[in-house]
């Protein structure tokens, strides 16, 4: 007892200290948002001191610079939307596919599937095209694209979710006379809750933190976090460091917040995702 | 109850279809058939057959990135799975702080990509500052910084995988191995490792695939300098799309070769490690 309680302390302080040291490049980022621009790149390990310390104003200039603000709303809009329109249709269309063997269902399940391994790089040009053409190269077409690019993986989480449900309960309540639009929607969708969460996590992660997909879609005239700090670099001169390591915080801010509310279900639902993967 | 379902196909089928025809089906497709054109805009493409795939392959910017992303891949492949492992080893056998510790290595995987590269361009170039180099002083730097940035991302994600499977293990299985008396590395490498195989799989997956994919962080960190030497597949292609004019052709076929390969490798993998899984 003795012996297992002294070990777990000597782990437990090697993590906190392994942890401090992982976590660093955070907060050197942090440290360095409140340094003059001036004072970043050849010191960034110094804390501040009187002649480095700006306050706010590397906040200030980063804001005006970046339009940060309409930045954030922007990701907002398209991740939330984004999100519950893929949680909504790839349920349906997964559920239908499981449930229903045809050929058709076989080989859209095969092409969602083979999707999911496809670089973004294969369809960059010519998607980038077809949204052009059909009108979604806006912030709320953009939607339809994630629908479309992301099912695969949604849709092959969600079937194998229902393939693990019985039949039976769904063909009780078909037997009571319900028609299957009112059956999926009371009966089946909160059975897929579990699932729906991990979907609606990975979805979070990846459209949240998506660089290139809405920078070719939409351009710079809307931009999103990762465009509005990518911006900051601008395509000559150097860039304003101060500016930078104050919008890197406040990028990184909501993700942490995010985080610590949601860690339980955003650790269950990656490991759910890469056990099904 | 199949029968009555499937009168009601597009009510379910129909938006996702649509959606998924337009933005991956049609562009696919459209991809395959205008790496063997040539095209500025999807309009003008005339058919030049495979010499498009002869101008990629005989571009040397194309062979440095075939070979710089082979390279990392390889080394992120085992520096985050090798220390992914050691950490959910450690971390399940203290009982003290484990949440706490496996949601603080986590958190680097939810910032994005773009984020991470500058957050390492100004930690990276802060220590090669004192030798009077920076990142993109030579393609060496930028290769490491690449390493270290990927490690530090993915490592977390990878752990809580190996945690989970580590956890699924019964516990008689060790009380066996102790009493046969094997020693803590005997355990790991006759219970542990053999028992979570399906786990090894899938990280091995995820980081193979992750690699090869890159693109946020390579633009943000070196965006290729010095002179392309640092860019990735993914950097290399959007180059030739964007950046030279008259290759889009090329940049097309690239892209084909990309995802030939990463098809490949991903298929070649899985087979291997699942044939494994069954044996045990």
């Amino acid at each position: 007892m003795q012996r297992e309680t002294v070990r777990d302390n000597t782990i437990f302080v090697l993590f906190l200290v392994l942890m401090a040291v992982f976590l660093s490049p955070i907060l050197i980022v942090l440290m360095n948002s409140f340094k003059g621009k001036f004072f970043i790149s050849d010191a960034p390990f110094k804390l501040p001191d009187s002649t480095t310390y700006v306050g706010l104003e590397n906040y200030i200039s980063g804001l005006e610079k970046t339009g940060f603000l309409n930045a954030f709303g922007m990701s907002l809009l398209i991740t939330v939307l984004s999100v519950l329109v893929i949680v909504w249709f790839t349920s349906m269309t997964a559920w239908y596919i499981t449930r229903v063997k045809t050929g058709f269902t076989k080989s859209l399940y095969f092409a969602f599937v083979f999707s999911m391994i496809v670089p973004f790089q294969m369809v960059m040009f010519t998607m980038t095209k077809v949204a052009n053409v059909l009108h979604l190269d806006n912030p709320l077409g953009i939607v339809i694209i994630y629908l479309g690019f992301g099912a695969g993986l949604s849709v092959f989480l969600y079937s194998g979710f229902v393939k693990s449900i019985p039949v039976e309960i769904e063909e009780a309540v078909m037997m009571d006379g319900g028609n299957p639009r009112q059956m999926f929607f009371r009966v089946v969708f909160p059975i897929l809750k579990p699932i729906a969460i991990t979907v609606a996590i990975l979805n979070v992660m990846w459209i949240w933190n998506d660089y290139l997909l809405p920078y070719l879609v939409i351009g710079t005239e809307y931009k999103t976090i990762p465009i509005a700090i990518q911006y900051l670099r601008g395509g000559y001169g150097s860039i304003d460091m101060g500016a930078m390591m104050a919008m890197l915080t406040l990028a990184i801010v909501p993700v942490v917040i995010f985080y610590l509310f949601c860690q339980r279900y955003i650790i269950e639902g990656v490991v759910a995702g890469a056990v099904k993967g | 109850m199949e029968k009555s379902i499937k009168r009601y196909v597009l009510f379910f089928t129909l938006p996702t279809l649509l959606a998924f025809a337009a933005l991956f089906v049609v562009p696919f497709a459209l991809g395959i058939y205008l790496s063997f054109t040539e095209f500025t805009t999807v309009n003008d493409a005339t058919w030049v057959g495979l010499s498009n795939y002869g101008k990629a392959f005989a571009n040397p910017d194309f062979q440095n990135a075939l070979w710089f992303t082979s390279k990392f891949t390889v080394v992120s492949i085992i520096t985050v799975n090798v220390l992914a492992f050691l950490l959910a080893l450690l971390l399940t056998r203290g009982r003290k702080g484990t949440n706490l510790f496996r949601t603080a290595f986590f958190m680097p995987n939810l910032i994005g990509g773009i984020v991470l590269g500058y957050i390492w361009q100004l930690i990276l170039n802060g220590i090669l500052y004192r030798y009077e180099v920076t990142l993109t002083f030579d393609a060496k730097y930028g290769f490491w910084g690449l390493v270290i940035l990927m490690s530090w991302q993915m490592i977390g994600y990878m752990m809580v995988i190996y945690i989970a499977g580590i956890q699924s293990i019964p516990k008689d299985l060790f009380e066996v191995a102790k009493i046969e008396g094997a020693d803590r590395w005997a355990t790991v490498r006759h219970v542990t490792i053999p028992m979570i195989m399906p786990a090894i799989t899938i990280c091995l997956f995820l980081t193979m695939i992750n690699s090869l994919k890159l693109f946020d962080q390579n633009l943000a960190l070196t965006a290729g300098a010095p002179s392309k030497e640092t860019a990735m597949l993914a950097l290399d292609i959007y180059n030739t799309f964007y950046g030279t004019p008259g290759f889009e052709g090329v940049g097309q076929a690239k892209a084909v070769v990309f995802f030939v390969l990463v098809a490949l490798i991903s298929m070649i993998q899985l087979s291997i490690t699942r044939r494994r899984e069954v044996e045990q």
